[in-house]
């Protein structure tokens, strides 16, 4: 294997080895992502499978459970309902922004998408600003929201529009800056290079042990603040806003957003796996002395999707758990608590960097 | 002061507006209409719009029977539907000068006790809910049905159960029913403290309840709150203490009535949730001995009530529920007033709430309880 | 304090109380309507009587006069008391409002005031609460009639 990854070797045979030449590349790219969109979907769809499953579970309940074994395609059920369904829409909203908002967040979670390594050599791009990159196209998502918000005309719909704006705007920097931190130990902000660091080193989360923890911990908070869900769900707090900013929206286009939620949850969770704990690297290397190449590959998706799976499930325990914060306490959480820490967390990580703190692999 | 001279001084103009909360919202629990006047987030006045759900209750039950009377106080607080009928029930009884069995008033108490349990369970998995914790719903729902099956086998409903009527009861309790009770009592025992690990010790939960929503005791006072209300306000309200009824009347029966001197939303959520273990405390002391008794007293084929003027009041999960009987001596009453728990608790919510979030307004009417057929009647 | 000292208590504040006491547990007292706010400050203000909790106020039809029926509690003191206050003008019918100094009975009177159409003289806000905007006539009246919604027997 001449050193390609799998997305290169698929571009050159349309391109090479058919002799397409550059629509070859053309035809490559769409293939995946094609394949990219499909994995999308899916994933989306059976997110919202699991959480109903994991809420059934804390909830005494059985969660779905008549469509198909274990309720596997209860989803797919609402897949189809949500496409079928009309599309209705406020008379006096703002056309143009009303229909253009649902695309934004879904938009932005699929190019997020697209820099993840899911396995060695299994990574569409490989940019070398990539962890900034993420965190820059994230945050394009809540302008569909505040669009979404301030184009239904609806009161309701418009305080959970800038409800939201105020919260992620807020809580990127935490996202950041615990990023950061995280980088300080890498010394670079490729994803393929921050998973080489932890081939050897051990996972970052060793490797930066306790400002790393404190990263973790808050990088976990301010994810879930970003994804906007509970206990930082003010955006659509049933209880007070009926169902915030996407009151008005219905059939596909509320699925768009409400998919990107879903998505945008995985994309939280892949970025801590990647940055704290070895993306697809296996504990204690244990898969990566295998021989045979495309085995590799798959336990490295095997692995990438489990520890993924992992920060979901906490993520959905945080939801089921945990009652909503008001407005006010959750940009005191963030501005008074989440960011004077964080900032004495980059020092204090600076300073291990600089003496040679951190812990070395003794495997 | 205009705009201009506004920007001048560095100041954000801000606009109130008006949003409308109700009669179809999740929080209101019903068709309550609350007409909200806010600045951003923050709430300038409350206008509460009823009359959605309005049946008039009152108006009927001119034209009804005294016995009919009964089916229609079911419809009002149906969370407390049996306390509804208990407090008709002992009006009429006083009107007419009855004095029911013990067994009846022990049986209508402990049913009573079970029917405030129920209601509060029912109010906790909701608050939870209006709060964003969704899970307390189910705990609370699944601990309802217990008793709710209770009530099923004695008289034949879950929730609008008419089981008291004038002069004693309508059936003897199932023979089933004294074991049932007290096996829900050792099984709620163990399922209270989930409960309190759920969301009481929760710092978000402590940070969205306390300081919210404060009414102090003047205040509770002067809006005539009862119940779980005025009680966490530090006013004691318990008609079961003041004014005896039943087998309160009976026997010394040991329970206290929780007070706290708060008067936040977090002191309300304190005491309906001791209020849970006080009511065990009475049934427990209660259901071991039902004494032998008639179930119900010989009545009137058609009852009328002498002339007079009749008031009964009782405890119901949501406070004081008064009856107030103007008798011509017919066989309707010539006016039938209601006074109900909900209606004075619901004069205070705008004086708690001006001022504070729109997320607080919801902690609040989360904790004031609110059943809005027991408010429009 | 029982219903006769309530009685000998309150008797010398003002004339023409009228006290009864038949077929009812409460002391009651029928007060004429210009008396009735300068009454109800005094009940609750006097330290011996101390009414501060109004626990239920009923509006009343008697065939030629409309009232209003407060029921009040002394927290302090625990004893109870019913005034009544009359008023023999149907078409304009008005009493003075006692919000300010019981505040449950604002909520209290825009009911009644819907109901059955006494107006709440300095109510701070005596608008339609429980009744549609444009509904005609007082329904708890006695002399109310609507063919298509009421059943009478």
């Amino acid at each position: 294997m001449d050193n390609k990854t799998y997305i290169e070797q698929l571009i050159s045979f349309f391109s090479n080895d058919l002799g397409w030449g550059i629509w070859g590349d053309v035809t490559g790219w769409i293939v995946v992502a094609v394949v990219y969109l499909a994995f999308f979907a899916v994933t989306g769809l059976y997110l919202v499978l699991m959480e109903r499953k994991v809420a059934g579970w804390i909830q005494l309940r059985h969660g779905p459970n008549r469509v198909g074994p274990w309720g596997l395609f209860q989803t797919i059920g609402d897949a189809i309902k949500l496409v079928t369904k009309e599309l209705t829409g406020t008379a006096k909203a703002d056309k143009f922004l009303y229909n253009l908002a649902p695309y934004f967040p879904i938009v932005a979670a699929l190019i997020s998408l697209s820099v993840f390594a899911f396995s060695k050599d299994l990574q569409a791009f490989d940019i070398n600003i990539g962890l900034f990159f993420l965190t820059a196209v994230s945050s394009v998502g809540v302008i569909g929201i505040l669009l979404g918000g301030w184009a239904s005309n609806n009161k309701f719909a418009l305080i959970g529009a800038m409800r939201s704006g105020v919260q992620v705007i807020s809580y990127e920097l935490s996202v950041g800056l615990s990023l950061l931190t995280m980088v300080l130990l890498t010394g670079s902000l490729q994803l393929s290079e921050i998973i080489e660091v932890q081939r050897t080193g051990g996972w970052l989360i060793y490797q930066g042990h306790i400002p790393a923890i404190i990263a973790f911990m808050i990088y976990m908070i301010a994810g879930t603040a970003e994804t906007n869900r509970a206990p930082f769900d003010l955006i659509e707090a049933e209880s007070e806003l009926g169902a915030g900013y996407h009151t008005e929206y219905s059939g596909m286009k509320f699925a768009y957003f409400f998919l990107a939620e879903f998505i945008n949850m995985f994309i939280i969770a892949a970025i801590a796996v990647t940055v704290f704990f070895g993306g697809w690297l296996s504990p204690f290397g244990i898969t990566e002395g295998i021989e045979i190449e495309w085995l590799q590959a798959i336990f490295g998706v095997f692995w990438f999707v489990l520890k993924v799976g992992m920060i979901i499930v906490l993520m959905m325990f945080f939801r089921w758990t945990y009652p909503r914060l008001r407005i006010d306490q959750v940009l005191t959480l963030e501005w008074k608590y989440l960011l004077p820490l964080n900032l004495m967390n980059i020092v204090l990580m600076a300073i291990m960097v600089w003496a040679g703190f951190t812990l070395p692999w003794p495997f | 002061m205009d705009y201009e001279a506004q920007i001048k001084k560095n100041q954000f103009r801000t606009e109130e507006y008006k949003i409308n909360m109700g009669p179809q919202h999740p929080a209101t629990h019903g068709v309550l209409r609350l007409n909200l006047t806010i600045d951003g987030e923050i709430i300038k006045r409350v206008e509460p719009d009823l009359g959605y759900i309005h049946r008039g209750i009152e108006k009927m039950c001119e034209y009804d029977s005294y016995p009919q009377i009964i089916h229609l106080t079911d419809r009002m607080d149906y969370l407390s539907s049996h306390n509804n009928n208990e407090a008709v029930a002992l009006a009429i009884e006083k009107a007419l000068e009855i004095e029911v069995s013990d067994r009846v008033k022990y049986i209508r108490t402990i049913v009573g006790e079970l029917t405030r349990l129920a209601s509060h369970q029912l109010w906790w998995g909701v608050m939870g809910m209006d709060l964003g914790a969704l899970t307390s719903y189910f705990y609370g729902f699944r601990d309802r049905e217990v008793i709710n099956d209770i009530f099923e086998e004695t008289c034949g409903a879950r929730l609008t159960m008419n089981y008291s009527i004038p002069g004693g009861i309508r059936y003897d309790i199932h023979k089933n029913f004294v074991q049932r009770v007290k096996d829900f009592i050792v099984h709620f025992r163990s399922k209270l403290p989930e409960y309190d690990q759920l969301l009481t010790g929760n710092i978000i939960f402590e940070k969205r309840m306390k300081g919210v929503g404060i009414l102090s005791k003047e205040d509770a006072i002067s809006y005539g709150v009862s119940g779980p209300v005025a009680r966490a306000s530090g006013v004691k309200s318990d008609i079961r203490k003041i004014k005896p009824y039943s087998a309160f009347a009976v026997q010394d029966i040991d329970f206290k009535e929780p007070i706290y001197t708060e008067g936040d939303a977090y002191s309300r959520y304190k005491v309906r949730i001791d209020e849970m273990w006080e009511s065990m405390r009475i049934i427990e002391q209660l259901v071991d001995n039902i004494p032998e008794g008639n179930i119900k007293e010989p009545t009137k084929a058609v009852i009328k009530l002498p002339k007079g003027e009749f008031y009964q009041r009782v405890e119901t999960a949501r406070g004081e529920l008064g009856v107030y009987i103007n008798s011509d001596g017919k066989k309707s009453p010539y006016r039938m007033k209601f006074r109900s728990p909900g209606f004075s608790n619901l004069s205070a919510l705008e004086d708690m709430a001006v001022g504070s979030k729109l997320g607080d307004l919801v902690a609040m009417m989360a904790t004031l309880d609110l059943v809005v057929p027991d408010i429009d009647r | 304090m029982t219903n006769q000292q309530l009685q000998d208590l309150i008797n010398p504040w003002f004339e023409n109380l009228a006290f009864t006491e038949e077929a009812t547990e409460f002391l009651t007292v029928t007060v004429p309507k210009e008396k009735l706010h300068d009454l109800a400050e005094k009940l609750k203000s006097n330290s011996k009587t101390q009414f501060d909790y109004l626990f239920c106020e009923t509006g009343m039809d008697w065939g030629e006069e409309l009232g209003v029926i407060y029921h009040l509690r002394s927290t302090t003191h625990g004893h109870e008391m019913v005034v009544k206050v009359t008023t023999k003008d149907r078409t304009t019918a008005n009493l003075d409002t006692v919000c300010d100094i019981w505040k449950t009975a604002e909520l209290h009177e825009r009911e009644i005031h819907d109901l059955f159409g006494i107006k709440f003289n300095n109510h701070p806000n005596m608008e339609v609460l429980i009744l549609p905007p444009n509904w005609d006539g007082y329904p708890l009246r006695k002399d109310y009639v609507d063919e298509v919604n009421m059943i009478i027997r």
